[in-house]
C-alpha cells in the first residue's frame, strides 16, 4: 500500500494511559495511511482496547498526541470524534437491542453532519443491510438476532457513518470457520471502497490475509512493527504470544 | 399515514373540547378531582418524557414544582397573570438545565438521590431566604383565579405536553434519546451528543413541570415551603409513570388517573399510613409490571410474542 500519500489518517504519538500504577498503553506510536489495514495484535491484556478507547475518546489520555486527518483529537469528547469521521465496534459486541436492524443503522447515520435527506438515509441502509448480509431483516428486533448477525448489524452501524477510519476490536472473533471466511471477505471489500481500518484481531489467518502492516503490543509497548509477514516470524514477537494466543491460531 | 393523524387529531380535540365543560357541571368536589387528574396527568408524562427514554429515575419532580408554586407567591400580585407564569417558566428551565448540566454526567442511582437532595437543597434555601430576607414564614397568595382558571389551564397544559412530547418522539433529539437509552456508549460514538441531549429534555419536561407548580398555586390561600415543596409528590409521580409504563408517551396517563383516585381515597381513608400504603404500592408495580400497564397492552396486542426487553425498573 502507499504509505507516503499525503496526510495520514491517523498519527499517534507518545501516547499514554495508566489506571493506578498499571501502564495500559505506555508510550505508543503509530501511523495508518490512507487505505491501510493496519493489525493492532498482542497478548490479552497488552493494552490494545485500551488504545482503541483512547483514539475514539471514550478514555482521556494521559498524555501524548491522536491526529485524525492531521486534527489532534486527543481528549475531545467521543462525539466530536466520531462526527469528525471515526467509527468503531466493541470487542463485547455492542447493538441496540430494543430496536429493530434499520433503527440502529439509522443510530450510525442520523447524528452525522451534515444531515441526510431522509430519502438518501433510507437507501444508505438498504444499501447497508444487503452489503453487510442482513437483507430482509430489516424490521427484526437486534434482539432476536444471532451472535453472528449481531456482528453484522454492528458493523453496518458503523459504516453508516461513511467513515474514514474504521476500528474493529476483535470483530471476528467467535465465528466459526464459514463465518470467519464470510467476515472476512466483508472486511476485504471494505478495503476495496478506500476504508481504512485499524483491526485488532487474535485471529492470525484473518491478520495474514487483511493487513497491509502491522504492530505488535505487550504490556502497553509497542514491540513490533512492519509488514506482516515480517511481523509475524519476528522472534520478540513469538516469545510475547507464548502463554498468550498461539501466534498460529 | 396522514390520514390517520389527522383522524387521531380530530379525536383529540374533540376529546379535549368534552372534557373543557367540566367547570359547567357546577359540582366543586368533582372539579376539584379534575384538577387533581390533569396536575398528576401532566406531571407524570412530563417525567415520563425524559425518564422514559433515557432511563434516569429523577425525585425533582417536586422541586420544580416548588419553584413553580413559590414564583406566584412571590410575583403573583406583582406582575399581570401570564407574566408571573412565564417567569416561573423561565426559572424553572433556569434551574433545570443547572441542575441538568451539572448531575446529567452522573449514573443511575446516584442521579436519583441527586434529585432527592436538590428539593430539600431549594426549600431550605427559600425558607432560609423567606426567614432573613423577606423575613416571613408564609406568603398569602391574592390572585384573581378561580377553580375552574386553573382546570382549564392546566387542560391546555396538557394537550401542550402531549403534543410537545409527540413532537419530540418524532424528531433527530426523540430518536437521540431512545438511543441512549439503549446504549449511552453507543450514542456517543454515533455522534449524539449526549449530553445536550439529556439537558435539553431535563430542561423541558422540568418547564412543564413548573408550570404545573405555578398554575396550581392559586389553589391554596396560604403558601410556606413546606407545602410548595412537598416531596410527596415526586414520588406518587414516579408510581404513577411506572404504573402506566414511561416508554410511551401515553403510558403515565395510564398510571396517573387510576392512582389519583386512589391516593384521593386512601389520603383520606387511612391519613396516617398513606406513607407505607404508597411504598407497598411501588414495590407491587416494579414487581409485577416492570413496563407498566403500557407495556402490558402491548403484550397482549403482539401475539406471537418478542420478548420486551426491560426497561425502568428504577
Ligand atoms: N477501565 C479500566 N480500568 C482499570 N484497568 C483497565 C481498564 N481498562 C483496561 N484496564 C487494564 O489495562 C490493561 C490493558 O487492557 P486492554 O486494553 O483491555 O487489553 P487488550 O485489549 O489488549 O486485551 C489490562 O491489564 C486491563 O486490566
Ligand atoms: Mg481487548
Amino acid at each position: 500500500m502507499s504509505q507516503d500519500s499525503g496526510t495520514p489518517v491517523l498519527t499517534i504519538s507518545g501516547l499514554r494511559r495508566a489506571f493506578g500504577g498499571l501502564v495500559a498503553v505506555n508510550d505508543l506510536d503509530f501511523t495508518v495511511a490512507q487505505g491501510e489495514i493496519m493489525g493492532l495484535l498482542g497478548p490479552n491484556g497488552s493494552g490494545k482496547t485500551t488504545a482503541l478507547n483512547l483514539i475514539s475518546g471514550v478514555l482521556r489520555p494521559d498524555a501524548g498526541t491522536i491526529r485524525l486527518m492531521g486534527q489532534n483529537i486527543a481528549g475531545l469528547a467521543s462525539y466530536r470524534i466520531a462526527r469528525l469521521g471515526l467509527a468503531r465496534t466493541f470487542q463485547l459486541v455492542r447493538v441496540l437491542d430494543g430496536m429493530d436492524c434499520r433503527e440502529n443503522i439509522k443510530a450510525g447515520l442520523a447524528f452525522q453532519r451534515p444531515h441526510l435527506p431522509a430519502s438518501e438515509a433510507e437507501l444508505r441502509i438498504d444499501t447497508l443491510l444487503d452489503r453487510v448480509g442482513l437483507a430482509g431483516h430489516d424490521r427484526r428486533p437486534a434482539a432476536d438476532l444471532t451472535y453472528i448477525d449481531r456482528k453484522r448489524l454492528e458493523l453496518a452501524r458503523a459504516l453508516a457513518a461513511k467513515p474514514r477510519l474504521l476500528l474493529l476490536d476483535e470483530w471476528l472473533a467467535g465465528l466459526n470457520p464459514s463465518e470467519l471466511a464470510i467476515g472476512i471477505d466483508l472486511i476485504r471489500a471494505l478495503r476495496a471502497d478506500g476504508i481504512t481500518i485499524v483491526l485488532v484481531e487474535h485471529v492470525m489467518s484473518a491478520v495474514r490475509a487483511l493487513c497491509d502492516r502491522c504492530i505488535v503490543m505487550s504490556s502497553g509497548r509497542k514491540i513490533a512493527e512492519g509488514a506482516t509477514a515480517d511481523v509475524l516470524s519476528d522472534a520478540a514477537v513469538v516469545k510475547a504470544y507464548l502463554g498468550g494466543v498461539a501466534v498460529d491460531a | 399515514m396522514s390520514a390517520r393523524i389527522a383522524g387521531f387529531g380530530a379525536t383529540a380535540l374533540a376529546a379535549l373540547a368534552l372534557l373543557a365543560l367540566v367547570p359547567r357541571l357546577g359540582n366543586a368536589y368533582y372539579l376539584a378531582l379534575a384538577i387533581s387528574l390533569l396536575q398528576y396527568t401532566v406531571l407524570a408524562t412530563a417525567w415520563g418524557m425524559f425518564s422514559g427514554p433515557t432511563r434516569y429515575v429523577s425525585l425533582a419532580t417536586t422541586a420544580f414544582f416548588g419553584v413553580g408554586a413559590y414564583t406566584v407567591a412571590v410575583l403573583g400580585e406583582i406582575l399581570p397573570w401570564p407574566l408571573v407564569l412565564l417567569t416561573a417558566a423561565a426559572l424553572g428551565a433556569i434551574v433545570a438545565g443547572i441542575v441538568g448540566l451539572s448531575t446529567l454526567r452522573l449514573s443511575g442511582v446516584y442521579f436519583v438521590i441527586f434529585t432527592f437532595g436538590l428539593t430539600e437543597l431549594i426549600r431550605q434555601l427559600v425558607v432560609w431566604f423567606e426567614v432573613n430576607k423577606s423575613r416571613v414564614l408564609g406568603r398569602y397568595v391574592f390572585v384573581n383565579i378561580t377553580q375552574a382558571d386553573i382546570y382549564w389551564q392546566l387542560l391546555v397544559l396538557t394537550a401542550a405536553v402531549f403534543l410537545l412530547g409527540w413532537l419530540i418522539a418524532r424528531s433527530r433529539l426523540g430518536f437521540a434519546l431512545r438511543v441512549i437509552g439503549e446504549d449511552e456508549t453507543v450514542a456517543k460514538h454515533c455522534g449524539i451528543n449526549t449530553t445536550f441531549a439529556k439537558v435539553a429534555l431535563f430542561t423541558i419536561s422540568a418547564t412543564v413541570m413548573t408550570l404545573v407548580g405555578a398554575i396550581m398555586a392559586p389553589r391554596w390561600t396560604y403558601i410556606e415551603p413546606s407545602i410548595a415543596f412537598n416531596s410527596m409528590i415526586s414520588f406518587q409521580v414516579l408510581i404513577m409513570a411506572l404504573l402506566g409504563g414511561a416508554h410511551r408517551l401515553w403510558g403515565p396517563v395510564l398510571g396517573a388517573v387510576p392512582l389519583t383516585l386512589l391516593f384521593e381515597l386512601l389520603s383520606a381513608r387511612f391519613p396516617n399510613t398513606f406513607t407505607i400504603i404508597l411504598g407497598c404500592i411501588f414495590l407491587l408495580i416494579v414487581y409485577m409490571l416492570p413496563r407498566g400497564v403500557a407495556g402490558l397492552f402491548e403484550k397482549l396486542s403482539t401475539t406471537a410474542g418478542g420478548k420486551p426487553t426491560q426497561r425502568v425498573a428504577a
